[in-house]
C-alpha cells in the first residue's frame, strides 16, 4: 500500500496500517482522480475522461452530501437523546405525541430538496439521451464471453473492421481454479491489468462524438467503463445507443456488468483513445487488411460504385444519427 | 424444538385447573397438524432460523472465495449458484417466513381474537415451505447443478441452466401459493376478528403494517408465478416470450419480474416498521409520534411500491420519459420514509429510555436502516445509476435495508416477545454482546461494499482485479464475525428456555397492548371469549392522537 509507505518506518505494522487507512479516508475521498485503474482502498468514484462522467460525478457528490448533512442531524438528534433522556439519569418521559409544524416542515423540506437533486439529474439524461450529431458509429456485440467491435461508419464512409475483444491469456491462465499464480503478476508497465486487459482494444478517437449501438449475442450483457461515465445492457434483439466523446488520450477499463454466465467476470473491455490523426490511420489500415482478405478472386469488371458490396453481415447496419 | 415440545407437554399433561393450556398430545399431532396460530409461528420460527443458517452457509463460500484475488475454492458456475440461491434462501426461506412466524404469533393476541381466522389453511401455509425448500435445496445435488443465473432469473441466462431451473420455477409456485393463503388469512382475521373496540384505528401498528403486506402479497405473488411459468415454457414447451428469435423480448421479464420484484421487497421492509413502532415505545417510555402519520406513511409507501419497479431496470435501454418517470417516483418513496424515520426519533426524544437488548436492536435498525435509504437515494438517480447499477454499491445498498433492517428488526422482535412466548427471560448481558458483536462485524461487512461498488467492483464475479483486494478482505472478516451470531443467539435462547428468569406479564415497564394482558407464557388459547378493551391497556387507545 503507498500511503503505508508514507507513514514513519519506526511504527510498528499494525499501527501503520491503522495510519495507512485514515491518510486512505483523508485522500481516498478525493479518488475523484482520473486514475486509468481503480486504486487499492479507493473510496469513491472516479471523475472519469468525458463531460458526461464528470457530471454524473458531481450529481453522485451533491447526493453524498445531502445524505451526509440529513444523518448528522437526524442521527444527532438520536445520540443526544440517548444520552439526554435516559432513564437511568432520571429522565421524566413527556407524554406529547404531536406537533403540527415540525410534521409539516419535515413532510416540505424532503420534497424541495428532492426537487434540487432531480434537476441536474434530468438535465444530464437528456443530454446522454441525444445519440445524434456523432461523427461515428461503433457497433458492440456482447457474447458469452467476450466482446465484438464493428466499426459503421465514419461520417458518411461505410467501415467493414469487425473483431473479436477477450480476456487477455495471461489473465486467463492466473484466474484457472487453483492455479497458484500471482494476480499481482498480471502488469502492463506498472498497471495491475489482471482480469482488465484484452488482446484487441477498441480503438477511438479523442475529441469525438463517438456513437454506440449495443447488442448482445446469446444472453443480456451490459458494456460498462468506468471512466466514459455510463453503461448500457447489451441484449439479444435488441438494439441500444449510447454516446462518448472523451478528452483525454489514454487507455480505459471496465467490464460486463449483467450476469452472463460462468465468465461473466472474466471479459472485460478496454477502450485506447487516441488522437484523430493516429485513429485515422489505424482504421485505414485495418479497413486495407479487411478488403485484402475479402477482396474478389478474379478481377472485377471495372470500378464498383464506393458503398458498396454488402459484406456478409449477420445483422442488418443502422444508418448514422 | 421436539424435546421442548415434549416438555412442555409433560409439564401440563397432569394440569387440572388451566384447560386453556390444552396441547395437543403427541409430537406429530401437535406440530404437524397444527392449527394453533402460536405453534404455526413458532414452526415458521424454527423454519426461518434453519434458512438463515443455509443461506449464510452459501453466503461462507461466496465471502471465502472473496477473500482474495485469484480463484481458490471454487469453479465460476459453482459461484454463481451460490449467489443465486443464497437469495433465493435468504428472502424465500428465512426473511419471509420470520416475519410470517411473527405476524401469526402475534396478531391474533394484539387484535383480541382466539386464532387466525383460517386456521387449517394456516397449516398448509406453512408445511408447504419445507416442501418447496427441500424441492429448491436439492438442486445443488442435480445434474446441471442449481440455478445459477441469479434469484432474479432474467431470461436468456436463466433458462440456459439444467433441468434445477424446472424445479425452481416449482418451489417458487410452493412459496407464492404459501404466500398467498397466509396474506388471505392474515386479512380475513385483522378485518373480521378483532375485539369489540379495537377500532382499526386503535390496532398496533405492526398490525396495521402486515394488514398492508398482506394486500401486497396478494396482488404481486400472482405476478410472480406469471413470470415464471413463463419462463418454464420458454425452455421446455417452445415458446418465445423472452426470446427476441421466436418474436419475444427479453426485457418483458424484467418488467414483469420487478413488478413483483418492487412490491416484494417493501413486503420485506414494511412488518419491520411495525415491530420497530412497537418497541420504541415500550423502552422510550412515551407514546409513538405521529400515530396515524405512522399507518398512513405504511399505506403510502405500499401504494408507491407498484409503480417504481424500472428503477431495477435503468440500464436497459427504456425511453427517455420512462426513465425519468420512474426516477421522479422512486425519489417521492423518500419522504413517508422519512417521516416515519423522524417519527422514530420524535418518540425517542423526551422519553425516558432505558437500553434492553430490543431497544438496542430497533434503535440499530433505525440508524442502519437509514443508511441503507441513503444509497437507495443515491441509486434512484438515473445518471448516478448508471455508475452504481450492477456494482456493488447495490449489493451495500440491499444488504444494509434487508440485514440492518429487515434482519435487525425481526431479531428485535424475538427478544421483545420472547417472554410473553416463553415465559422466561433471556440473559440481558449475554444479548447485548450479541447485539453489540453484531452491530460491530455486519458493518465491517457490508461498509466496505459501499466503496467497491464506487472503485468499479461489478457483483455477481467470483474473482476481480487486485485494486479491489483490500476491501474484500475486509468484508470477508466482517462475515466471518457475524457467522457467529446465529450460534449467540441460539445459545442465548436455548439457555433461556431452559433456565431463564420466570417472566412477569407485563415483562417489560412500559408495555402497551393486549399481548400484555395475557400470562407469560401466553397460554395455548388465549381470548376465546374477547377481552374487555380498556384504552389505558393500549399504545393508540386515545383515538385523538
Amino acid at each position: 500500500m503507498k500511503a503505508a509507505g508514507l507513514v514513519s518506518s519506526k511504527l510498528g505494522g499494525f499501527t501503520r496500517t491503522c495510519a495507512a487507512l485514515a491518510a486512505s479516508v483523508a485522500l481516498g475521498g478525493y479518488a475523484g482522480a482520473a486514475h486509468a485503474l481503480a486504486q487499492p482502498w479507493q473510496l469513491n468514484m472516479t471523475q472519469g475522461v468525458t463531460e458526461t462522467s464528470r457530471t454524473v460525478y458531481g450529481i453522485h457528490m451533491l447526493a453524498f452530501w445531502v445524505c451526509v448533512v440529513i444523518g448528522i442531524i437526524v442521527f444527532g438528534a438520536m445520540i443526544v437523546s440517548m444520552f439526554k433522556f435516559r432513564k437511568s439519569k432520571g429522565a421524566v418521559a413527556a407524554t406529547w405525541s404531536h406537533n403540527t409544524v415540525a410534521e409539516i416542515i419535515w413532510t416540505v423540506v424532503p420534497i424541495a430538496i428532492l426537487v434540487l437533486m432531480a434537476a441536474p439529474a434530468t438535465k444530464v439524461m437528456i443530454g446522454m439521451a441525444h445519440t445524434e450529431e456523432s461523427e461515428m458509429t461503433i457497433k458492440i456485440t456482447g457474447y458469452q464471453w467476450k466482446w465484438g467491435y464493428d466499426y459503421v461508419n465514419v461520417g458518411d464512409k461505410p467501415y467493414h473492421v469487425h473483431f473479436i475483444s477477450r480476456l487477455d491469456i495471461a489473465s486467463d491462465k492466473t484466474r484457472q481454479l487453483k492455479s497458484g499464480m500471482d494476480p499481482y503478476a498480471v502488469k502492463q508497465g506498472n498497471e495491475q491489468t489482471y482480469l482488465l486487459d484484452v488482446d484487441h482494444p477498441l480503438v477511438v478517437p479523442t475529441d469525438t462524438k463517438v456513437r454506440f449501438v449495443v447488442t448482445g449475442d446469446d444472453v443480456i450483457h451490459a458494456w460498462w467503463v468506468p471512466q466514459l461515465g455510463w453503461k448500457q445492457d447489451a441484449i439479444p434483439g435488441i438494439i441500444n445507443d449510447a454516446w462518448t466523446n472523451i478528452h483525454d488520450p489514454g487507455v480505459y477499463r471496465g467490464q460486463c456488468a449483467e450476469l452472463c454466465g460462468q465468465d461473466h467476470a472474466f471479459m472485460p473491455i478496454v477502450v485506447k483513445a487516441v488522437p484523430k490523426a493516429e485513429f485515422t490511420q489505424w482504421l485505414d489500415q485495418q479497413e486495407a487488411a479487411y478488403a485484402q482478405a475479402h477482396a474478389p478472386a478474379a478481377p472485377a469488371p471495372a470500378a464498383t460504385p464506393a458503398p458498396a458490396a454488402p459484406a456478409p453481415a449477420a445483422t442488418p447496419t443502422p444508418s448514422n444519427g | 424444538m421436539a424435546t421442548q415440545a415434549t416438555a412442555h407437554h409433560d409439564d401440563h399433561a397432569h394440569d387440572a385447573h388451566d384447560h386453556h393450556d390444552h396441547k395437543p398430545h403427541g409430537f406429530f399431532n401437535r406440530w404437524v397438524f397444527s392449527t394453533n396460530h402460536k405453534d404455526i409461528g413458532t414452526l415458521y420460527l424454527v423454519f426461518a432460523f434453519i434458512m438463515a443458517c443455509i443461506g449464510a452457509g452459501f453466503s461462507g463460500v461466496i465471502r471465502t472465495e472473496l477473500m482474495k484475488p485469484g480463484l481458490q475454492f471454487v469453479q465460476p458456475y459453482f459461484f454463481n449458484e451460490m449467489t443465486t440461491m443464497h437469495a433465493l434462501v435468504m428472502i424465500f426461506g428465512a426473511i419471509m417466513p420470520a416475519f410470517v412466524g411473527l405476524a401469526n404469533w402475534m396478531i391474533p393476541l394484539q387484535i383480541g381474537a382466539p386464532d387466525m381466522a383460517l386456521p387449517r389453511m394456516n397449516n398448509w401455509s406453512f408445511w408447504i415451505l419445507p416442501f418447496a425448500f427441500t424441492m429448491l435445496l436439492s438442486t445443488l445435488f442435480m445434474k446441471g447443478g442449481a440455478p445459477a443465473g441469479g434469484w432474479t432469473m432474467y431470461p436468456p441466462l436463466a433458462i440456459q441452466g439444467g433441468d434445477g431451473v424446472a424445479f425452481l420455477v416449482f418451489s417458487v409456485h410452493l412459496m407464492g401459493i404459501s404466500s398467498i393463503m397466509g396474506a388471505i388469512n392474515i386479512i380475513a382475521t385483522i378485518l373480521n376478528m378483532r375485539a369489540p373496540g379495537m377500532d382499526l384505528l386503535k390496532m398496533p401498528v405492526f398490525v396495521w403494517s402486515w394488514l398492508i403486506t398482506a394486500f401486497l402479497l396478494i396482488a404481486v405473488m400472482p405476478v410472480l408465478a406469471g413470470a415464471v411459468t413463463m419462463l418454464l415454457t420458454d425452455k421446455y414447451f417452445g415458446t418465445s416470450f423472452f426470446n427476441a428469435a421466436g418474436g419475444g423480448d427479453p426485457v418483458m421479464f424484467q418488467h414483469i419480474f420487478w413488478f413483483f420484484g418492487h412490491p416484494e421487497v417493501y413486503i420485506m421492509i414494511l412488518p419491520a416498521f411495525g415491530i420497530v413502532s412497537e418497541i420504541i415505545p415500550t423502552f422510550s417510555r412515551k407514546p409513538l409520534f405521529g400515530y396515524q402519520a405512522m399507518v398512513f406513511a405504511i399505506a403510502s409507501i405500499a401504494f408507491l411500491s407498484f409503480i417504481v419497479w424500472g428503477h431495477h431496470m435503468f440500464t436497459v435501454g427504456m425511453p427517455l420519459g420512462g426513465e425519468l418517470y420512474f426516477m421522479f417516483a422512486t425519489m417521492l418513496i423518500a419522504v413517508p420514509t422519512g417521516v416515519k424515520v423522524f417519527n422514530w426519533v420524535s418518540t425517542m426524544w423526551g422519553g425516558s429510555m432505558s437500553f434492553e437488548a430490543p431497544m438496542l436492536w430497533a434503535i440499530s435498525f433505525v440508524i442502519l436502516f437509514t443508511i441503507g435509504g441513503f444509497s437507495g437515494l443515491m441509486l434512484a438517480l438515473v445518471p448516478a445509476d448508471f455508475q452504481y447499477q450492477d456494482t456493488y454499491f447495490v449489493v451495500a445498498h440491499f444488504h444494509y435495508v434487508l440485514v440492518t433492517g429487515a434482519l435487525f428488526a425481526i431479531i428485535a422482535a424475538i427478544y421483545y416477545w420472547w417472554p410473553k412466548w416463553t415465559g422466561k427471560m433471556y440473559n440481558e448481558t449475554w444479548a447485548k454482546f450479541h447485539f453489540w458483536w453484531s452491530m460491530v462485524f455486519v458493518n465491517v461487512l457490508f461498509f466496505p461494499q459501499h466503496f467497491l461498488g464506487l472503485a468499479g467492483m461489478p457483483r455477481r464475479i467470483p474473482d476481480y482485479n487486485v485494486a479491489f483486494a483490500d476491501w474484500n478482505l475486509v468484508s470477508t472478516i466482517g462475515a466471518y464475525g457475524m457467522f457467529l451470531t446465529p450460534i449467540m443467539m441460539f445459545v442465548i435462547l436455548w439457555t433461556s428456555k431452559r433456565s431463564g428468569a420466570p417472566a412477569t406479564q407485563h415483562v417489560w415497564e412500559a408495555s402497551h397492548g393486549l399481548e400484555w394482558t395475557v400470562p407469560s407464557p401466553a397460554p395455548f388459547h388465549t381470548f376465546e371469549t374477547p377481552p374487555l378493551i380498556h384504552d389505558e391497556d393500549l399504545a393508540h387507545g386515545d383515538v385523538t392522537h
